[in-house]
């Protein structure tokens, strides 16, 4: 390793100057962070000040820098050096902003500052500047996986774009449920018919388009590698496998019908004449092959009423059927009315529906069909009855508050049955074992992963894999896999078209990164990844089977086997490590070790605690950085330090906080469990496992249990934060004082 | 972040919304050279100013805080805040933007240490707040403001104060000689995010926004339930400072209507849904909730957040459009109307009522070339006589931030594939 020189840089800015004796940190800089060049400025932020800090770097062998100022999320365009290893100590918004500007508070705040000082120096002395992670591939192919809309304007939008495409699709010809549309629902004005469902389009610009490498009866049977530098086996019909260089990967493989068997209250799978929306198309486009009437499927006669029936199988709230709402199906049924209407304004057209929703320009889609007369009816259908030819409708009418209305003589009726997604296995469910005498029935892997997690994409709720963050909806939980379409969610073409194209950005971002050696989001262009020591791994697979994004597996020997451009730089494996083998450049157990260690513990009769606080740098430490600018005063005993997240959290940090005589340790994560809000998905929940482990510990240090605290923290805590700090600091009182100081 | 030149491969963006950050950051991320530009001095848009997030309650300043740390560190994003586009010239591949840059009066040194707030005296409306309160003229806009930098209002320029604050400032951050400058940008493809503004209220008559004190728009609401926000999270009527306990929410505000937004604005219904769980947050023992409909519109996987309100006792739904609201002798917003479910008729006094106010797209009174193809809502439309200019987010369509997300990631892509072309044409 080169030569490292270290600088720490003291700003007396912003009421540094004032409030601290910034002389007496640059000592502490000197002699106990023991750095050669320490400097004092007074407008540090400013043009000269990060003047003199570059003649640093560039005359005086600067390679790493400790700037004593304001937070790491200030200043962020001064303090600028993507080459240099850098520390922030928090010396504004961290001490003299929640500090009373007082001659009593004088010296725990100088204390305080010159603790940061100390673990500013530690900390960077620890870091490297992270290099890029060497094992990058450079495919720049997508393998879509799915030939239907999304699949399809995946690949065309991805070519276009200039990167070429695999696309793979089960059946035998492109195309997908859209393919089997009589039209669709109109995108643009204006909004009043149906419309071309434009798949025939679509298809022939698939198949026109020579970066387009299309497999058709095809699955895929093996995917391996990571992003850049995926290798998959493509297995068609003829039994022949192929194998293809990959980049990214876009899952769009699209949905299947709620089963109408399923329903035979209303008439699923009883009667011809009860059809589902896919039954219904088959009939629009017989009719429109022939004489444009739409016949009834069990006697051909033409159909003069026809029943809608909304949320089928959908909204369910017993469990039974679908929970939930698939989005598309009443604007797809109004659409279907007006293949009657549109042919034979005198066919009686009803939909029954609870709620009718046709979100943005869908409600002109709504009124014109209107004013073309066919019948809305608020009411939950209750029982379809099919009677020889006809069926009877009976439903509970919600405006009349008639519990037993009816429709007889109804020709025809369709199920609007909803959309189930494609999503392969789900792997955080174990296999059943099958039942003695009943065949096990699997469900089919899509992508075939070869990654010790499992062979497809986690799935969220109700079996789609779509991502849990609002703000970040294509963050599946692998890597350069993107998923798009009805798979990730319920929708209809446009959204899925809209969907295709944004999936394939990610799909390139995730390609052209992984060929940098560059983090995915969120810690997008982080050039960090996880190293592992091997010589002392025991083998315990903790890494490999708490990593959030399946990036390590396990080789022969069980040992870990890290997929640098898989990993989203989290630092759980960190956590997870009980043998501390794995850290990053700029992230490791000793970065945040060396802190903890050069904070000064006053001795036990001093009456001033010392409380270690690992916050989550996304949301934990934001919310205290934001009650430092709303001057909101805690306690000058705690000594915080930011964290990747709570699953990067190794219990190492607290047994050796409080065997160094810290009196109490607060973590803040991010709130775990269902409606979980970390953003490395079960990075906060991981860490909160390993803690509740602790007590253990505590027992075996004869220490009480309140000396570590657990709290779940939103970015917007500013006025909460303090008072859990104040009121800990308080209660630590009655604890009294850690007896391992003074060791 | 830096100063990078302009080229025809690079991607304008226009607007610093979520939308607008979103598309800026996938452009960038994915190695584009980007320049982002927002009218107000701080990016965010207006996902920034909710209290929380439907479905999931969290708050959308954690996905701004990993949208800024992104911008933070990626020098391909270039930044102009306070910054309008006043005219587009050219074609795909090719475009001059016209951008007026309205001055802060406050330059680069500054580190927002907040000294020239405190010098100051003149108060004046704070638009984050949608004017619910007043800050100082001399303002940090919000806690998550970015540039995390002081702006000095107009009003206060030529006047005791300015020089107050300049006065203040130990770094020579304030500069009240600081001129609005019009720049030109080139760019060979645009996204237009601009977003949405709230349908104005006081257009629906019967309704009696800006009449009745106690009639508030949603948007207003999340302010009131912020805990950043001008009541800090107290939910409080503005009439008398009084709790607000009983609240009525009035779906289809100036939506789904002919007379005024023809549209429906998709989000409402999920966004008073989550405003109940305010609510129960705020008031648990004896806070209660009306929700006025014509159609509840939770769709796809939001049915089970749906679901949950309507087994919550302290909610009750109304099938029903509110014909009029009066006002009752002691200032409480009375509804009147007709409840379909049954035909019952109502009048029904409540603390505070919530208009659930439709959206309208923001994409207005703006010069771009060859005029583009907007839907009768004024939405713009996917339709190849828009050239390199790509609709994302809600000046697209009416979406929720999912949504908006998706679109704008997508309307990133469609920039890139012209600008490669362009890249490719010079190559």
């Amino acid at each position: 390793m080169a030569d490292i020189k270290v600088a720490a840089y003291i700003c007396k800015g912003c009421g540094l100057g004032e409030r601290l004796d910034t002389d007496a940190l640059v000592k502490v800089a000197q002699k106990d962070g023991k750095v050669p060049l320490a400097k004092s400025h007074d407008f540090l932020c400013n043009a000269e000040g990060v003047a003199m800090i570059r003649n640093d770097i560039a005359n005086e062998g600067v390679t790493h820098i400790m700037i004593g100022a304001c937070s790491r999320r200030a200043k962020t365009e001064a303090f600028y050096f993507p080459e240099n290893a850098v520390a922030r100590a928090n010396l504004r918004e961290g001490v003299i902003w929640i500090r009373p500007d007082t001659d009593e508070a004088r010296e725990t705040t100088q204390e305080m500052a010159e603790d940061y000082i100390r673990m500013g120096c530690a900390e960077v002395k620890a870091m490297t500047a992270p290099g890029g992670n060497p094992v990058t591939g450079s495919s720049k192919t997508l393998l879509v996986v799915g030939g239907g809309v999304t699949g399809m304007t995946t690949a065309i939008e991805a070519s276009k774009t200039g990167y070429p495409v695999v696309l793979v699709e089960k059946t035998g010809a492109l195309g997908g449920w859209a393919s089997k549309l009589y039209k669709r629902v109109p995108v643009h004005e204006p909004y009043k018919s149906p419309a071309d469902t434009g798949v025939g389009e679509l298809v022939s610009q698939v198949l026109g388009d020579s970066n387009i490498k299309v497999y058709l009866n095809a699955t895929i049977a093996k995917t391996d590698g990571a992003p850049g530098r995926f290798i998959v086996d493509i297995a068609t019909e003829s039994g022949a496998t192929h194998t293809e260089d990959i980049g990214a990967i876009v899952q769009a493989s699209g949905f299947t019908l709620y089963d109408m068997n399923k329903l035979p209250e209303l008439g699923g799978g009883k009667s011809p004449n009860v059809v589902d929306q896919a039954g219904l198309e088959a009939l629009a486009i017989a009719a429109a092959a022939g004489d444009g009437v739409i016949r009834r499927p069990s006697d051909g006669q033409p159909v003069k009423s026809v029943v809608f029936v909304q949320c089928a199988g959908q909204r369910d709230p017993t469990g039974t059927h679908l929970a939930y709402c698939s989005g598309y199906c009443c604007n797809t049924s109004i659409k279907q009315a007006m293949y009657f209407k549109d042919a034979n304004p005198a066919v009686d057209t009803t939909i029954i529906y609870t709620d009718l929703r046709t979100p943005g320009n869908g409600e002109d889609f709504y009124r014109s069909a209107q004013e073309k007369g066919v019948n809305f009816t608020k009411g939950k259908v209750v029982e379809v009855v099919p009677n020889g030819a006809t069926s009877t409708v009976k439903f509970h009418d919600l405006i009349l508050g008639d519990t037993s209305a009816a429709m007889a003589d109804v020709d025809l009726v369709v199920l609007a049955t909803g959309q189930v997604p494609n999503s392969g296995v789900n792997i955080e469910v174990p296999a059943a074992p099958a039942e003695a005498g009943t065949v096990e029935v699997k469900p089919i892997s899509i992508l075939n992963l070869t990654y010790r997690q499992g062979p497809d994409v986690p799935q969220l709720k109700q079996g789609f894999t779509d991502s849990h963050f609002i703000c970040f909806p294509y963050e599946t939980r692998r890597t350069g896999i993107y998923t798009a379409g009805p798979v990730r969610r319920p929708m209809d073409i446009a959204q899925a078209r809209e969907d295709a194209t944004g999936a394939a950005l990610k799909a390139i971002q995730a390609l052209e990164n992984a060929e940098l050696g560059r983090a995915a989001h969120p810690r997008s262009g982080d050039l960090s990844f996880p190293k592992v020591r091997l010589e002392g791994c025991t083998q315990c697979k903790r890494c490999t089977v708490e990593c959030p994004f399946g990036a390590i597996d396990e080789d022969e020997k069980r040992f870990p086997v890290v997929n640098e451009s898989r990993c989203r730089r989290c630092g759980t494996c960190m956590g997870a490590c009980p043998v501390r083998v794995i850290s990053f450049e700029n992230y490791s157990i000793n970065t945040v070790g060396a802190q903890i260690k050069a904070v000064d513990i006053p001795d036990e009769f001093a009456e001033k605690p010392r409380i270690l606080i690992l916050a989550c740098e996304n949301d934990a430490y934001p919310a205290l950085d934001m009650a430092g600018m709303n001057r909101i005063e805690y306690s000058a005993y705690v000594r915080t330090i930011p964290i990747r997240c709570l699953g990067s959290l190794n219990t190492i940090w607290i047994t050796d906080a409080l065997n160094a005589g810290y009196d109490g340790v607060m973590l803040m994560g991010c709130k775990s469990g269902d409606e979980y809000q970390c953003h490395f998905v079960k990075g906060s929940e991981l860490g909160r496992t390993r803690l509740s482990k602790i007590d253990d510990t505590l027992k075996t240090l004869n220490l009480e249990s309140e000396r570590v605290r657990d709290l779940e923290v939103a970015i917007t805590d500013i006025k909460r934060l303090p008072e859990m700090i104040n009121k800990y600091a308080a209660e630590l009182v009655a604890v009294g004082p850690s007896p391992f100081k003074g060791f | 972040m830096t100063e990078h030149v302009a080229t025809n491969e690079t991607i304008l963006v226009v607007g610093g919304g979520i939308s607008g950050m979103t598309a800026a950051l996938e452009a960038a991320e994915t190695g584009k050279n980007v320049v982002l530009v927002e009218k107000n001095p701080a990016l965010g848009g207006r996902t920034s100013q909710l209290y929380r997030y439907f479905p999931k309650l969290c708050h959308p300043t954690c996905g701004l805080e990993i949208n800024l740390r992104r911008l933070k560190g990626n020098p391909r994003v270039r930044l102009l805040t306070l910054a309008e586009v006043t005219g587009i010239e050219g074609d795909t591949g090719n475009y001059t933007a016209t951008i007026k840059i309205h001055p802060r009066y406050v330059n680069e040194n500054c580190t927002a240490c907040g000294e020239c707030e405190r010098a100051v005296e003149m108060m004046v409306d704070d638009p984050f707040n949608y004017n619910l309160s007043q800050h100082k003229a001399a303002y940090l806009p919000n806690a998550m403001a970015y540039p995390q930098r002081y702006v000095l209002d107009p009003a206060i320029i030529g006047t005791a104060d300015a020089d107050r604050a300049k006065t203040a400032c130990k770094y020579g951050a304030v500069d009240l000689d600081m001129q609005e400058e019009t720049i030109q940008v080139k760019a060979g493809a645009v996204v237009w995010a601009t977003g949405w503004q709230p349908y104005d209220a006081a257009k629906i008559q019967p309704y009696g926004y800006g009449r009745f004190k106690n009639v508030i728009t949603s948007v207003e609401f999340e302010r009131l339930a912020d805990l950043q926000g001008p009541t800090g999270g107290r939910i409080l009527r503005p009439s008398d400072g009084k709790e607000a306990k009983n609240i009525a929410f009035i779906q289809c505000a100036g939506s789904r209507d002919e007379n005024h937004l023809r549209h429906c604005s998709r989000i409402c219904c999920m966004a008073s849904l989550k405003q109940t769980h305010y609510v129960r947050e705020k008031y648990p023992e004896d806070g209660k909730s009306t929700i006025y409909y014509i159609d509840i519109r939770a769709i796809d996987r939001f049915e089970d957040f749906y679901q949950k309100v309507q087994a919550d006792p302290s909610v009750s739904f109304i099938k029903s459009k509110v014909a009029k609201i009066t006002e009752d002798e002691h200032g409480n917003p009375v509804c009147h109307g007709v409840d379909t479910e049954g035909y019952k008729r109502y009048t029904t006094p409540h603390d505070l009522v919530v208009l659930a106010v439709g959206m309208e797209p923001s994409v207005k009174g703006i010069n771009i070339p060859g005029h583009i193809v907007a839907d009768s809502s004024g939405f713009i439309e996917a339709d190849p006589a828009n050239g390199a200019v790509f609709g994302a987010g809600c000046a697209s369509n009416a979406l929720d931030v999912n949504r908006a997300v998706q679109s704008a990631t997508a309307a990133a892509l469609r920039a890139i594939q012209v600008v490669n072309k362009v890249a490719k044409a010079e190559a």
